[in-house]
């Protein structure tokens, strides 16, 4: 009997708790502390991955950069639009995010052709026609192959690749990157997943409710 | 006569005996096939057809227009095959994308591919064999 009220007890403080304290998610990447003094006291910051200024073309011919991105929260890929393999499934699973938070001012989609040749403005916007996308809350850009193969690795930690020998000539991974409104990278999501997308859309209210 | 009616009787047992042993041996026949062909429709086809056959948007067509499937039945073979190129009309809409080809594949497994499509997706055709394939795969425009 006085187990049993100890246990209940103890779950109740337990509920009380977590209620408290608001779902947080992880921040990934590099990391790394800095000492700084604050008011003559020496504290230690840390100072997390972000990522770097970009400037690209969309599917308007309109210059996207990082500043287009201020203020809100986002998911990115790298994809083409010839490619026969895991991009119609990561893209029938965006459209699941685009359509959810679709007309939200404070997120937006990116994707990246690394297509960088085949894959002009005018390629993206009859893509983007096709699959249903209208207005920029999503973007599909275009940029030199060395400034978004270095953002992709570096920046977002996708791989992508040229290869002959692979389905219409590109490697790529099919993950979805949320970015925080600070620029941090707050999840990886398999796009080719429905399950997980549908764990990524969940992520994002978590995400603005952040900011609230 | 008692003897005829036995015998008539037992006849008539052994005929529908083989009748139904026939059928069965179709419908199995059917049935791998499909199997087959659902299984190699996940591998192959699923990512841009889905697993609904619905396709995606405007990018890639449904196999859900069943008319589009019976008038061009003797052409799907040539389509696995070789991909296509050429703009369609499917389901009322147009089609401009390119479908990549599989050069490699057997003519048994574009056969349990063609089973499969034409008998889902609210499409229903029956059985598509090895040698409907074969002699399908023959008069190609490639």
């Amino acid at each position: 009997m006085r187990l049993n009220f100890i246990i209940a007890a103890s779950l109740l403080a337990l509920a009380a708790c977590s209620g408290e304290n608001k779902q947080k998610l992880p921040i990934l990447g590099q990391r790394e502390p800095v000492e700084k003094t604050v008011n003559g006291e020496t504290v230690v910051d840390t100072i997390y991955q972000t990522v770097p200024a970009f400037s690209f073309i969309n599917q308007d011919s309109a210059v996207v950069s990082d500043k287009d991105f201020n203020g809100k929260i986002y998911v990115t890929d790298f994809f083409f639009t010839s490619c026969p393999s895991i991009c119609p499934v990561m893209h029938r699973n965006m459209l699941k995010v685009y359509e959810k938070f679709k007309g939200n001012d404070e997120v937006k989609l990116l994707s990246h052709t690394i297509d960088f040749k085949y894959d002009t403005p005018a390629k993206l916007k009859e893509y983007a026609t096709k699959l249903g996308v209208s207005g920029n809350q999503w973007e599909f850009v275009r940029g030199t192959k060395d400034s978004v193969y270095t953002l992709a690795e570096k920046s977002y930690m996708v791989a992508v690749n040229e290869d002959k020998q692979a389905p219409g000539g590109f490697v790529h991974q099919g993950w979805f990157i949320l970015v925080d409104k600070d620029k941090r990278l707050r999840g990886a999501y398999d796009g080719t997943n429905a399950e997980q997308v549908e764990q990524l859309m969940k992520d994002m209210e978590v995400l603005l409710e952040e900011y609230r | 006569m008692r003897n005829k009616v036995v015998c008539l009787f037992f006849l008539a047992i052994a005929l529908l005996v083989t009748v139904q042993a026939c059928q069965t041996e179709e419908q199995l026949k059917y049935a791998q096939y499909y199997t087959n062909g659902k299984a190699l429709y996940d591998q192959h086809c699923q990512n841009c057809h889905n697993s609904d056959g619905k396709g995606l948007a405007n990018l890639v067509p449904p196999l859900t227009d069943t008319t589009y499937l019976k008038n061009h039945k003797n052409e799907l073979a040539c389509i696995i095959k070789h991909g296509l190129k050429d703009t369609i009309m499917v389901d009322g809409r147009q089609f401009s994308g390119e479908m990549p080809a599989n050069h490699q594949m057997p003519d048994i497994d574009i056969a349990a591919i063609v089973t499969y499509i034409t008998n889902s997706f609210g499409n229903k055709q029956g059985l598509y064999d090895v040698s409907n394939a074969g002699s399908d795969l023959k008069g190609c425009e490639h």
